[in-house]
């Protein structure tokens, strides 16, 4: 390609024009024909016009880039150079942390009063319900990537079967309760304690790996369990899964229309929504848990080691840390939350099959982790909200249907938009987007340290 | 014996399809060190480009030579989908040379992500199954009512597989571009000092990697007449599998290896237990990558202090 | 071996308190294939010296400092650590963090290896993980936040801040340790070893890349650690002012074999050592002599 530096038209012209000319090149047949299965077999379906409005719109964005890039001080800015991982991605750390700050409060007090919010918005906690489920489902998310930031943003591991300990928290409240009709709060932290336990199995022989067989290692584990889970029918219930699993009740009390029910308990006109609202808070709770426990961590010297470990391995062993045990726990800690999660995921839907726990879920979790900044824990929070609500939110706005036509459902393009945010991220801002690092303790006055200085793994 | 014999023959099909793959994860392994997670959706993405090839030829253009459409669909689906290896390279793995380590692998996730999505947004998420292309084969034996069978198919994969790999081996061995190439792998930066354009070398190396990959992609289609947008994941990791136990970075390795898996898991099948036959070829990976990560014909690496 | 004149006055009042070895390296060598690295090495460290080991690039000390610290497992020898009271540590059946933990033996890297984004003190904090650990009940209660970590941790803090203060970062304690410039991480690296309390302090060229003033200051760090801490130093080093100062002896290395012993000045006037050292190009026998402090005239005596 044509170097950016020459910025006569006609060059931009030609160069974009070669960019389109690729796209065109990718477009062809996959884009150009579209398969649909017929009376007699496949047919196929042109649709050029949409191949032409594809090159077209490549076409202008690189004619618009190349302008942009025109200016001097706007291409020192964008272009991704090599030398990226050793500059400063964020001039001003302090304002960084001011956001880091203030950004966990405006998400604690938003989080904690959402349901307030929602039914004084829709009119009453029945037609919350919408919001309400939205913010269980990103709440889990949040939880998830927080446990996983645990992992991969402080001890620097990148683990891609994730979800692994999520199906086993999962499932282990799912069999406990339908099988020995534990209690939700008995299986909670069995759940955690159970996945924790595998995620030292499992662990143990791997973290001596250098990081991408690491990763790759933990994926096939992944992949493992969740076959298990789909071939041994008679403990799993297979594909099919298990369904009618006990609902959570508040503390022993059911959330029953009956006498003894939580709404007669304690003098409430019986709702349907106390339960989801009760589920409400249950993950909130959970996730601020492990977001305590993460903060607090971080200033104990097992939260240093994991950083310390992340930044050089080497290092670490000559200071006498003793670094298989620090990883394990490290990831142990994170399997934990995650089996917390996977306990409550199964009893908020009642029904669990291995179909939700695909490496595609390790993956999006990981996304979140790696858009939000790894290490922060705003940023992940951010992430979560952005990856997860964000699909759900423009699904609901009219014009765009009126623009890309009836049916348009932003559901179907949010994994694509995912992988294209994730290379973006790693092309643009390695470090996500919350890039500061607090330290964990100080003399003076607690300043943040600019992404530039810190390593994202040890690798 | 003969239930031996067949399997024999179809874990050697099997096997030359995942060291055509396993081909393109070393050599970029070998060349960037890094682990091209995307290289399994590149297959699935050209085995549509394939299906969608074979159904223009056959349906619209009237073309009854089976022969020539295939041909005709290998070159078309070794020409596009390396030019998809070569702007994934441009666009995703490029601008993170001298990135931390394991950024390049996280991109790869998203491309791999992107590139099974972009199919199934375009393709719609269903099975696409071809008719079928090339019918019939050889009886070898025949005995007690058990016919073991050499299908035409399974000649043809084979016999695409050994002359193109012999092709690739020349290229590798005996051209300037297999020296510049193998010259990258041992110093990117002596190489770069010594005049060669490692970009361009890294590049070429995507391209070939991908070309292999829609090779397999076609014959894939071909062995299995089906396809659909979340087959380039597993197939993938096998392959990835083959080039690790083979030693990642050789050549020779990859081939081997993906014998060697393609033979484990068609015995697997056909010995224990069909369902648990994924569950083999990660636990291959995991306990290779764990008790002999320089695998077979690989070098051992000593940790720099 | 042979009665040491020693280089300093002081060298001789701890000559009469002891004289054991703290370390031993017995017999030791390192095959890398078909490379031989080390080849039959013996020699010994004796406890509240600086001991050097000095040889021609390639001449195999960092390999023979990998064995040391674990980070290679020696094909053969033995690895000898002796603490004060008298225990015995084999190095060589150590896990690679255990020569640290147990035997208590810490060192520096050649290229600089501190924890770049994370702040001075916290690096100081990191190399206090042992007592720090236990402090916390194995973090568990520490996470209750109990009173007993806290006053660990600020001891340890304290303990760090003694070494600010030592090295001269107080003020940049809480800037990232990537920030620093090259001579300070090279003290704080040599700062950060120490807080491992170690017995003995393994340092891999530890004046590379300092200016003049820089390696004075250097010089006074060891001489500070060895009178004030009593922990032995073994150093690797170019730089034939730091080795012929401060050394209280001198190990000299080439192709993996020791070719002389001793104190500085036995081995500066060691004709193998010149040999060896020096090559056979004249400009550069000068150069190194005049950097050694020797008149070409005084060369072979």
């Amino acid at each position: 390609m044509a170097d950016a530096r020459t910025s006569s038209l006609p060059d931009i012209l030609r160069d974009a024009g070669l960019y389109a000319l690729v796209a065109f090149g990718l477009c062809i047949p996959i884009v150009a024909y579209r398969t649909n299965a017929g009376p007699t077999g496949l047919e196929l379906t042109p649709r050029w016009p949409l191949v032409a409005a594809f090159c077209a719109a490549i076409f202008v964005l690189r004619v618009v880039q190349r302008l942009i890039l025109a200016r001097r001080d706007a291409r020192r800015a964008l272009t991704p150079s090599p030398a990226q991982a050793t500059e400063a991605v964020q001039g001003e750390p302090d304002a960084g942390q001011r956001v880091s700050t203030f950004g966990l409060y405006a998400f604690l007090g938003i989080a904690l009063t959402l349901p307030v919010i929602a039914s004084l918005a829709s009119g009453g906690l029945g037609p919350a319900r919408y919001w309400i489920d939205l913010g269980i489902l990103i709440l889990t998310y949040v939880m998830l990537g927080w446990g996983l930031n645990i992992v991969v943003g402080l001890a620097g591991l990148l683990d891609l079967g994730y979800v692994a300990f999520y199906a086993v928290g999962a499932y282990c409240y799912a069999l406990l309760s339908t099988t020995f009709g534990l209690s939700f709060w008995v299986c909670l932290p069995l759940a955690g304690l159970f996945a924790a336990a595998w995620g030292m199995v499992l662990g143990f022989p791997v973290l001596r790996l250098r990081g991408d067989y690491l990763a790759i290692v933990t994926l096939a584990f992944g992949e493992i369990i969740r076959l298990v889970l789909i071939n041994w029918t008679d403990l799993t219930g297979g594909a099919a899964g298990i369904s009618s699993i006990p609902r959570a009740s508040f503390f022993g009390i059911p959330f029953s229309a009956d006498e003894d029910g939580f709404a007669a308990r304690f003098g409430l006109e019986f709702d349907s929504m106390h339960r989801v609202v009760f589920l409400y808070y249950l993950i909130l709770g959970l996730a601020l848990l492990t977001n305590f426990a993460t903060l607090r961590l971080r200033r104990m010297p097992i939260g240093r080691a994991w950083e310390a470990l992340r930044e050089d391995e080497i290092a670490c062993r000559s200071l006498g840390i003793d670094t298989t045990t620090t990883k394990l726990t490290a990831f142990a800690l994170g399997a934990a939350f995650a089996g917390f999660a996977g306990s409550f995921f199964s009893v908020r839907q009642g029904f669990i099959s291995p179909e939700s726990f695909t490496f595609l879920e390790s993956a999006i979790i990981l996304a979140i982790v790696v858009l939000g900044g790894m290490g922060s824990q705003v940023g992940v929070a951010i992430a979560a909200v952005a990856m997860v609500g964000g699909p759900e939110l423009l699904r609901n706005l009219g014009f765009l249907s009126a623009v890309f036509g009836e049916g348009f459902d932003p559901n179907e393009y949010r994994l694509l938009l995912f992988g294209l945010a994730m290379v973006a991220m790693m092309v643009w801002r390695p470090r996500g987007l919350i890039s500061v690092r607090v330290p964990s303790v100080s003399l003076g006055e607690r300043r943040a340290i600019s992404g530039a200085h810190v390593s994202e793994g040890h690798g | 014996m003969d239930v031996f014999l067949q399997q024999l023959i179809n874990g050697l099909t099997l096997g030359s399809i995942y060291g055509l793959i396993a081909i393109g994860y070393t050599m970029v392994f070998g060349i960037i060190g890094m682990v091209n997670f995307a290289h399994g959706d590149v297959f699935m993405v050209s085995s549509f480009i394939a299906l969608i090839a074979f159904l223009i030829l056959t349906a619209w253009l009237g073309i009854s030579s089976v022969a020539l459409a295939l041909l005709i669909v290998l070159v078309l689906a070794m020409a596009l989908t390396a030019l998809w290896g070569w702007a994934i390279e441009r666009v995703a793995y490029r601008p993170l040379r001298g990135s931390f380590r394991l950024a390049p692998l996280i991109s790869a996730i998203g491309v791999s992500i992107f590139l099974s999505n972009f199919v199934q947004v375009t393709q719609g998420a269903r099975n696409k199954s071809t008719p079928p292309m090339l019918e019939g084969g050889i009886a070898l034996m025949q005995s007690e009512g058990y016919t073991v069978f050499l299908s035409y198919k399974q000649v043809l994969i084979m016999t695409v597989t050994a002359v193109l790999l012999t092709g690739f081996w020349y290229l590798v061995q005996r051209t300037p571009f297999g020296r510049a190439q193998r010259a990258c792998e041992q110093d990117r930066k002596m190489a770069a000092l010594l005049g060669i354009d490692v970009d361009r070398t890294i590049s070429l190396t995507f391209v070939l990697g991908a070309a292999l990959a829609a090779v397999a992609g076609v014959l894939y289609l071909l062995y299995y007449g089906v396809v659909s947008f979340s087959d380039g994941f597993v197939p993938g990791v096998k392959a990835f599998t083959a080039a690790v136990l083979g030693g990642i970075g050789s050549l020779p390795g990859a081939v081997l290896g993906g014998l060697i898996i393609g033979l484990i898991e068609v015995f697997w099948s056909a010995y224990f237990s069909i369902e648990y036959k994924d569950v083999a070829a990660f636990s291959i990976l995991a306990i290779v990558l764990i008790f002999m990560p320089s695998g077979i014909l690989g070098r051992a690496e000593v940790e720099k202090v | 071996m042979t009665v040491l004149t020693p280089a300093n006055p002081k060298t001789a009042e701890r000559i009469a308190v002891g004289r054991d070895a703290v370390l031993s390296v017995v017999h030791l060598t390192m095959r890398f294939g078909g490379l031989t690295a080390v080849n039959d090495l013996s020699f010994e460290a004796r406890a509240g010296d600086i001991t050097a080991l000095i040889g021609p690039n390639g001449a195999g000390k960092t390999t023979v400092f990998n064995c040391i610290t674990g980070f290679y497992k020696p094909t053969e020898g033995m690895l000898r650590l002796a603490h004060a009271d008298g225990t015995v540590h084999l190095l060589e059946r150590l896990p690679n963090f255990a020569v640290n933990r147990t035997a208590r033996v810490a060192r520096t890297f050649q290229n600089i290896r501190l924890f770049p984004g994370m702040t001075v003190l916290e690096n100081l904090l990191v190399a206090q993980h042992k007592p720090l650990m236990r402090a916390s009940g194995f973090t568990v209660l520490g996470l209750l936040g109990l009173a007993g970590y806290r006053s660990a941790e600020t001891a340890a803090i304290d303990t760090a801040k003694g070494w600010l203060d030592r090295i001269g970062l107080m003020d940049r304690a809480d800037d990232p340790a990537g920030a620093l410039p090259y001579g300070a991480q090279r003290r704080l690296e040599i700062a950060r070893a120490m807080c491992t309390d170690p017995v003995l302090l393994c340092l891999d060229e530890p004046a590379a890349g300092l200016n003049p003033r820089e390696s004075a200051e250097l010089n006074a760090l060891l001489r500070y650690i060895r009178d004030a801490h009593h922990t032995s130093v073994l150093l690797i080093e170019h730089d034939m002012s730091v080795v012929m100062q401060i050394s209280d002896h001198v190990v000299v290395l080439d192709y993996g074999c020791k070719i002389a012993d001793g104190t500085p000045d036995q081995v500066r006037a060691d004709p193998k050592v010149v040999a060896a050292y020096l090559g056979v190009e004249d400009e550069e026998v000068e150069r190194v002599e005049a950097e050694v402090g020797i008149s070409h005239g005084e060369a072979g005596a």
